[in-house]
This record gives structure tokens, C-alpha cells and sequence, in this order.
């Protein structure tokens, strides 16, 4: 365990160009789906006449809202938190108004993406324009303009009687805060702002969908979850579970952006009107305005402390975009915000706001690193102000086991502290700094969640080894499910192979998201496997006519318990799986289970920059991630987990945001001006893995994929501040707004 | 109007295809010659994903017209490989985990190949902005660039 | 903070929503149970030790 297998089943067709991606698949007959969109940020459809694109030579079928059905607008636990699945199929094509620029308003199948195309062209949509909203400050005023004139402010009391574009309040309280300012030596109140960002997965959306005519529905589709597809796709278009499969493409980066449907649906129905399979796949310009950036937001935090670093009090209060529909969010942002800490009174408010953008999907720690950045940058401040050291006044008040957390429960084992200690002693920490450089450090936590995961593993003949799972590996994960199925069977890892099945040859798995897969998943594999061990001891027992208590199963073999004398040997499984018909029939296991006992992630992040004071460009010098990740099943993978969180976090911090323009259109929907890192930009990240296990799980694992984003937007942005003694409070800090800073 | 008939070299193999005007190299590789290794990503130049080499030239496959291959030599992910042996490259990749999702990987790895050929022996600021033009999201450029330069000792080696 | 006596957290659920009526609902769906420290999705499924701390919170989601 903890060695690093040279690649892993599948993963060499990835270097080869063989793999296939959701873009990647061709049927018999296929035709091009596409997309007509909204160039409005907000308005109602009058009228909608399709006649004349239906027409069209070549055109086999098009859809509207009108062809789907018109869902309450009601909270249903679906798989494993509430959805509304209205606000799922309005989004996916809009019914009575479009919400943002890029809002789907109907779709066409055609025997060409060329014709296809044409046929958008001649969709008639008489729409009657409406004020538009996207800044959240604006959205949440009384005389902004409405999205939805049936959203009411939850969390509220009284229930309010007018509609707003606040969808809901969240509060969460520990102690007394007001009492723990008073008695504050000192008080820091700073405001902060972050943009819009999107998750920026190489990868557009990509779907291939099938409705064969005994209406037996089949989608192949790159997505965090073919289980999430199934479900959404069945009550959107309301079909039976069992009548639809949905089979796993590969996935070109996800990242929490591919946790929801957006084009499936639409695909699905231009099957069944066409009876053809249809392909549809998102341009780059529609990932950016049509799939599921996050929220942009405004934080005010609020500190008190002992003057010997002490926090006594805190408070945060948020408020984070939804785009078009409810669900930003606000609430894990208000229960990470101080989640490092020990404060023993603390309250967080956190409010969830529509505004005319793309409904907001999950990314990568949902809520936390706006958070973080608020809380961590505060945090910078109040050092510099006591004159501490940044890391002294952490571990002063790093939450511990057994540290009260603002949402509730104690922590359970964690590594914090230890991450920090890491971060003290890093070469990183004492490297001299010159002329306009400057570190910063931050850290961040993240839940990481368990969750529903199903895994088989079935014994060959020949003794070697499936594993099968439902969860989309996107970052080596299946490496991972081998690893542990062939510690436990107690054989070589090449003589297991992982496989990802498809909804109907496996049970249920949650999503591939949340930093669930090695740990949730991973416990199934390990059930499952131990299943498989119980079940190859019995078989020993058969042979040798023994109790199933008297056989040991070790390092792949079974052994006679100590203490026997008579003539039996040992039993490897090859062997066993040999006799398997003569001794009961083929050997398989499973498991299904709902895992809890995920342990929660800490980071803490040194970053290194360089500000050039005339043109206002950070350079990123060194960077160093340390994270608590429980413990590490392939290194490697674990590495590129917490480097790629990192630059991401980075792209957020210095260059990253949605420019609009004052109709409320994206105006930077392409790569070259919606600026992600590339490999200039970066420097080595260094990964240091620290490892607390988790007691949950039977190999010690903890999530480690999210908490790596949390930390760079605060590291990052208290580098600058140290760099060029101008602190910027307002993401991203691109040239020009740290420019303008500098010359104040 | 009607198709350009198109004459051409793919990883060293004669082929010949039909195309319209305005259909790009990496539309026809895709959807007509089922070499679906080279990806599209943005369709505009700016991620790489689609990085073939045309007369030995690296260039984004969405920004080339299909028509202009005509006579001309053109070089795919899928020919990087010798059958079953992998370049070193892709060996290296796999042993360094340096690629997650992989979706990059493909345009990255052409990219890199070309320019081990034109210089055997980059540091790493080379590396970086050579493979400047290919994005990736998932790894943050550590492994990858690291990959390069163990991938470029193995060939000097061999 | 409450003091509750129950075994398995479905009992709880119950003895609370006795207590204050509305709890049961307000906590169907979107809500996870943490006890002592180590969260789970499923509520209804989870014993309690005697001397367990037992907390509602939002439901956990990720990206």
C-alpha cells in the first residue's frame, strides 16, 4: 500500500488518444442535436413557433418546454440531498421566461450539426425583455428586479408576504458573540468579494442518447455520476429507473460542474421524437453560459481577540449567487467558514440570492473557498496587527479533536495542527524573500462526505480478480479500488482489475464528487472483498472437511488454524477459485452500503509571489500544499489532487471571473479571456502529505480531492498584500485592479 | 456546393476523404476518420487539446481547414505509439501520474513529443512555455512538466 | 442542548418531535445526524450509546 502501480486499467488508453469520452461515441444512425439559447439575460417567451425549423430538409425532431413535464415545484430527497427537480428541467429548457443569457429555449435534431444548426435560425421566439439583475448586492435590494414571483424568503420570521430574489436565510450560532466582543481586546471588520468562476473542465458536456422503440432508453454520457443521470433524467421525463441505462463515458474533468443533467434530457427527447440516436455535445461557449459556474458573493467578517491572539468572537454573514434558481452555496459556506478554529462564540448568516446567471452548480468544496478567503485574509490582518507569526496564531487557536464546531458535532480525529507544524518546518517558510515578494499562508477545511457506494468482486477461475464499482473515476480513483480489494484478498495488485459499471450491472453509487470515491466507495470494495475472503475460507473448510473457524486466510492463501496436526496444506485462492464449481459455484461478493464516518480535511497553504508594482502582474514564485489526507492509497494520485486544487484556487484568486456586460451577456465566454492558469504561469507545487488516519474507515482514508481549492484564494491574496503593502479585499487581483490599488 | 476530395498521410498511412469547406481537420479526423483521440475543448485555439503536427509543424487541428491537408503529412495521438509499444512519453506519464482525467493528455503529449524532437534536453521554464498553450485543469503542470524532462532523459539514454 | 432518552436515533427523532411538535418534518429530508463527532447521511439507520452527543445538521454535499 502507499507504492505507486505504473498506471492502472483504462488509464493507458487515456495516453494513447483510445478512451473514449462522452463526445467520443458513434452509433448507427446517429444525428446532431443542438441547442437554440437565449441572447437575453432575462425575459418572458411570448411565443414560441417551431413550424418552420421542423421543416427543414434534414430535420428529424425538435423539442420545447412544452414536450416535458411541467413539474411541481416541490423538495424531494433525491439520492442524497433535497432537489427540485422543476428548477432542474427549467433550467434545462426553459418554461414561461429565460433566466440568463445562454438559457436552453428549444432544441433540434438533425441528420447534421450543419442543418441542425439552419434549423435554430428558423425557431421563432417573440420574447418581451425584462430588467436584469446579476450583482448580488443589487439582486437582494426591494426594488430589484424579480426572477420568480413565487420565491418567498425561507428562514424568515414572520413569513415574509412579497417575493424576493433571496431564497433563503441560514443562521448558525455558538455562544455569544455579542458578549465575546465586548470583553475583545481587539476588533477587525473587514468586507471582501469574489466573482463568478467556473469549474473549467477541459471536457464540454457530451452526451449520446438512445430510445429504442420498445422505449428501453440508453444514454452514454461523461458526468460525475451515471446513477445522478439516471435519476434526473427519469423524473424529468418521467420515466421508470429500470427503464433507462446510463452508461459512464469517460470524464474529461468534472470537478462538481458535471453533478447535474443539462443536455441528457434534451437528448433523450429528440430520441424519442426522431427514433434516432442523438449526439449532442456544448460548444465552449455554452459550457460558459449555459452549464453551472459558482457563486460570486460579498462577505463581511468580523474578529475578536485577546491581544495575545486568542480568538474570542466571530462572525461572518454571506451572501452567494444562485444564478437562475435557488441553491447556492450559502450554507457550507457559513458551516466552513470558521472551521479551523476553536471560538467559542461564533455566528455565521449566510444568504442565498437568484440573479439572471446560470444556475450555479457544485465546485470542488462548494461555498468554502469564498469563505476561507474572507475568514483567512482577516486572519492575515489580525497577525500583522498583534505582530504575531500567521502560523503562531493559527495553531493558538487550531480546532483540535473534540473542538466544538460551529455546525454542531466535536471534531474527531483531525490533522490540523499538524499540517500547520508541517507548514512552520517547511524550507518554503524560512526561504529569504527579495525586493516586492511576499508569502502568504491560509488554511482550509472541507467535510468531505460518505455516502450510498455499491461494489462487486467477483473471482475468476484463474484467480485473478474484478472489482466493479458505479462511481466515475476522474482522478485515478479505480487505481485505488484495485489497490484495496487486492490488500484485503491478500494478492498481487495486478491480478486485480477495477471496472466502472454501468447503472444496470451494479448497485447504487452516489456520485463521484464530495472527496467520497476512495473513501465511501472504497469501503464498499473492502466489504465486498471481505465478503469474498469469508466465502473462500468456507470453501477451505469444505476441502478439508473442517469448520470455517479453524481456517486462516492470509496473504492470499488459507492456512490451517494454529494448533491442527493433521496432513492439510495451504490453499491459495487460484487454487480455490479453480475448484470453485465442485465446491459451491462461482465466487463473488458484494456490498451496499451508506457510509458515514467521513473525516473531515484540513490544508494549509504557503505561497510565495512576486507583485511588479508598474504593471500590476503577480508572479507565483513557490508554492507549497501540506493537507491532512488520512492516508494516502497512491501517492501520486493524492499529489495531483492537491496540486491541481491549488492552481485552480490560483486561477480564482489572480485572473478568473465573469465579465458581463450592461445587458447582462458574457463577454469573455472563451479561453483566451477567461484566464485559467496554464504552465507558464505556475511554478512546481510542492505536496506534502501529512497523514492523521481516519478511524472510519479500514484503511485509514480521508476525501482529499476538495480541501486543496480552500486555502489559495487567501494564500495567495495575503502574498500580494505582503508583496506590495497594498491589500485587496476584491477577487480575482488581476493587473488592473491591483494597479488601480497600488496608485491610490 | 460540392465536397473537396482530400489526399493525405495519417501516421505514415495514405488516406483520402470527402469534405466541405468550412469543416475544420479536427471535424474530419473526429467524425469522419473515427480518430477521436485529438479532443475538442474550446474549438477556437486555445486549449490545445486538438494538437496534431501537419508537416511537422505542431498546430491546433481546429484552427486548420480540413481542405488544407490536402498533399500534406499529418501526425495524431494515435500514431505516437508503435503499435503496442508505447513512447516513452506515454510510459512516463502513466509511471508519474501525470494525468488525471486524461482529456488533456492526448494534445499535451503530441505537444511535448515535438519538442523533445527539436531540443532533446529542455529546462524546465522551456517545458513550460512550450506546452503554454495546452490547458489543463486537473494536475497543475508539476507531473507533467516533471514527466517531460524524465520522458527526455530516457530518450537521451536510449 | 437537550436531554433525550433513547437508543437509536429513530426514537429519538421521535421522542423530539413529542417534545416539539414539527421536528420530524423539519428534519425528512435535507438533514444529516452527526453522532459524537462522526456525521452520517442516513438518520434513521444510526444507534446511539448511552452517553452519545447527537447533532442535526444541514446534509453534506460536494463538487
Amino acid at each position: 500500500m502507499g507504492r505507486y502501480p505504473a498506471g492502472s486499467p483504462g488509464w493507458r488508453d487515456k495516453v494513447t488518444g483510445q478512451a473514449n469520452y462522452g463526445a467520443d461515441f458513434s452509433l448507427p444512425g446517429m444525428i446532431t442535436g443542438r441547442v437554440l439559447r437565449s441572447p437575453h439575460a432575462h425575459a418572458r417567451i411570448v411565443s414560441i413557433d417551431t413550424t418552420e425549423a421542423g421543416k427543414l430538409a434534414g430535420v428529424r425532431a425538435v423539442v420545447t418546454a412544452a414536450d416535458f413535464p411541467d413539474l411541481p415545484s416541490e423538495v424531494v430527497a433525491g439520492g442524497e440531498s433535497p432537489v427540485n427537480y422543476r428548477y432542474i428541467s427549467c433550467n434545462a429548457i426553459a418554461r414561461d421566461k429565460v433566466l440568463y443569457e445562454g438559457h436552453a429555449v428549444a432544441a433540434v435534431a438533425a441528420i447534421s450539426a450543419g442543418v441542425a444548426e439552419q434549423a435554430l435560425k428558423l425557431i421563432r421566439v417573440e420574447y418581451e425583455v425584462l430588467p436584469h439583475v446579476i450583482d448580488v448586492r443589487d439582486a437582494m435590494r426591494d426594488d430589484a428586479p424579480l426572477l420568480h414571483d413565487n420565491l418567498y424568503t425561507e428562514g424568515v420570521d414572520p413569513k415574509p408576504t412579497k417575493p424576493s430574489n433571496i431564497a433563503k436565510r441560514t443562521e448558525f450560532l455558538l455562544g455569544d458573540p455579542a458578549a465575546g466582543f465586548a470583553e475583545s481586546e481587539i476588533i477587525l471588520e473587514r468586507s471582501y468579494t469574489t466573482q463568478p468562476v467556473h469549474q473549467g473542465y477541459i471536457e464540454p458536456h457530451a452526451c449520446v442518447a438512445s430510445v429504442a422503440a420498445d422505449g428501453m432508453t440508453t444514454v452514454w454520457s461523461s458526468s460525475q455520476g451515471q446513477f445522478m443521470v439516471r435519476e434526473f433524467c427519469a423524473k424529468l421525463l418521467k420515466i421508470a429507473d429500470s427503464d433507462i441505462r446510463v452508461l459512464p463515458a469517460e470524464i474529461g474533468g468534472g470537478f462538481g460542474g458535471k453533478t447535474t443533467v443539462y443536455l441528457e434530457p434534451l437528448a433523450i427527447a429528440l430520441s424519442r421524437k426522431s427514433g434516432r440516436p442523438v449526439k449532442m455535445v456544448m460548444s465552449r461557449e455554452e459550457v460558459f453560459k449555459a452549464s453551472g459556474p459558482t457563486s460570486g458573493g460579498v462577505l463581511q467578517v468580523k474578529l475578536g481577540a485577546r491581544r495575545d491572539g486568542t480568538l474570542v468572537a466571530a462572525e461572518c454573514e454571506l451572501a452567494y449567487q444562485a444564478g437562475a434558481f435557488p441553491g447556492s452555496p450559502a450554507i457550507p459556506g457559513c458551516m466552513t467558514a470558521f472551521a479551523c478554529y476553536d471560538i467559542p462564540n461564533a455566528r455565521t448568516v449566510g444568504y442565498d440570492v437568484v440573479s439572471n446567471r446560470p444556475k450555479c452548480a457544485a465546485y470542488r468544496a462548494p461555498g468554502a473557498p469564498m469563505a476561507a478567503f474572507a475568514v483567512e485574509s482577516a486572519l492575515d490582518e489580525l497577525a500583522l496587527e498583534l505582530g504575531m507569526d500567521p502560523v503562531e496564531l493559527r495553531l493558538k487557536n487550531a480546532a483540535k479533536e473534540g473542538t466544538r464546531a460551529l455546525y454542531g458535532p466535536k471534531m474527531p480525529v483531525i490533522g490540523f495542527v499538524e499540517t500547520l507544524e508541517a507548514a512552520r518546518a517547511h524550507a518554503h517558510y524560512n526561504t529569504p524573500l527579495k525586493a516586492n515578494q511576499g508569502r502568504g499562508i491560509a488554511s482550509g477545511f472541507w467535510f468531505n462526505i460518505g455516502g450510498q457506494s455499491s461494489a462487486a468482486v467477483h473471482i475468476n477461475e484463474d484467480g485473478t480478480a474484478e472489482v466493479v464499482t458505479g462511481n466515475p473515476d476522474i482522478g485515478g480513483s479505480r487505481a485505488s479500488m484495485a489497490i484495496m480489494a487486492a490488500e484485503v484478498l491478500g494478492i498481487d495488485y495486478a491480478k486485480v482489475k477495477p471496472l466502472i459499471g454501468d447503472t444496470a450491472s451494479v448497485g447504487y453509487c452516489f456520485l463521484t464528487g464530495g472527496s467520497r470515491v476512495t473513501f465511501a466507495t472504497g469501503k464498499a470494495v473492502v466489504e465486498a472483498a471481505n465478503d469474498v475472503v469469508q466465502q473462500l475460507r468456507a470453501r477451505a473448510a469444505k476441502i478439508w472437511k473442517c469448520e470455517v473457524d479453524e481456517v486462516i486466510w492470509k496473504d492470499g492463501v488459507a492456512h490451517p488454524a494454529q494448533g491442527q496436526t493433521d496432513t492439510r496444506t495451504q490453499l491459495s485462492l487460484a487454487e480455490i477459485a479453480a475448484s470453485a464449481a465442485r465446491t459451491g459455484g462461482p465466487i463473488s461478493g458484494k456490498a451496499s452500503l451508506n457510509v458515514g464516518g467521513a473525516g473531515p480535511g484540513f490544508g494549509t497553504h504557503l505561497c510565495d509571489v512576486e507583485v511588479d508594482p508598474e504593471t500590476g502582474r503577480v508572479t507565483v514564485l513557490r508554492y507549497t500544499v501540506i493537507q491532512d489526507v488520512g492516508r494516502a492509497i497512491h501517492p501520486g494520485y493524492v499529489e495531483g489532487q492537491m496540486q491541481g486544487g491549488a492552481a485552480q484556487g490560483i486561477g480564482w484568486a489572480l485572473n478568473e471571473e465573469y465579465v458581463y456586460d450592461d445587458q447582462g451577456r458574457l463577454q469573455n465566454s472563451g479561453f483566451l479571456d477567461y484566464r485559467m492558469p496554464v504552465a507558464s504561469d505556475l511554478p512546481m507545487i510542492d505536496a506534502v502529505l501529512v497523514e492523521v488516519p481516519n478511524p472510519a474507515h479500514p484503511f485509514g482514508v480521508r476525501g482529499v480531492g476538495e480541501v486543496p481549492i480552500v486555502p489559495p484564494l487567501a494564500a495567495v491574496a495575503n502574498a500580494v498584500a505582503r508583496a506590495s503593502g497594498v491589500r485587496v479585499n476584491d477577487l480575482p487581483i488581476s493587473p488592473p485592479r491591483l494597479l488601480a490599488a497600488l496608485m491610490k | 456546393m460540392s465536397k473537396h476530395h482530400i489526399s493525405t498521410t495519417i501516421n505514415g498511412e495514405p488516406v483520402e476523404f470527402l469534405c466541405d469547406t468550412a469543416q475544420t481537420l479536427l471535424d474530419v479526423l473526429r467524425d469522419e476518420l473515427g480518430l477521436t483521440g485529438s479532443k475538442e475543448g474550446c474549438g477556437s485555439g486555445d486549449c490545445g487539446a486538438c494538437s496534431v503536427l501537419v508537416e511537422g509543424r505542431l498546430v491546433c487541428a481546429c484552427l486548420v481547414l480540413a481542405a488544407e491537408v490536402d498533399r500534406c503529412a499529418v501526425e495524431t495521438i494515435e500514431g505516437v505509439a508503435q503499435g503496442n509499444a508505447l513512447h516513452p512519453l506515454q510510459q512516463v506519464f502513466l509511471n508519474e501520474a501525470a494525468l488525471q482525467c486524461g482529456i488533456c493528455t492526448p494534445g499535451i503529449i503530441v505537444a511535448a513529443k515535438a519538442l523533445l524532437e527539436k531540443n532533446p534536453d529542455p529546462d524546465e521554464e522551456e517545458i513550460r512555455f512550450w506546452l503554454a498553450g495546452n490547458l489543463c485543469r486537473c494536475t497543475g503542470y508539476d507531473k507533467i512538466v516533471r514527466a517531460v524532462q524524465q520522458a527526455a532523459l530516457v530518450m537521451r539514454s536510449a | 442542548m437537550v436531554e433525550v432518552d433513547a437508543d437509536t436515533c429513530q426514537a429519538l427523532i421521535e421522542r423530539m418531535d413529542e417534545r416539539f411538535p414539527g421536528f420530524a418534518d423539519a428534519i425528512a429530508t435535507g438533514v444529516a445526524v452527526a453522532i459524537d463527532g462522526q456525521i452520517y447521511p442516513d438518520p434513521l439507520q444510526q444507534d446511539l450509546r448511552p452517553d452519545s452527543e447527537v447533532c442535526f445538521l444541514p446534509a453534506l454535499e460536494g463538487g
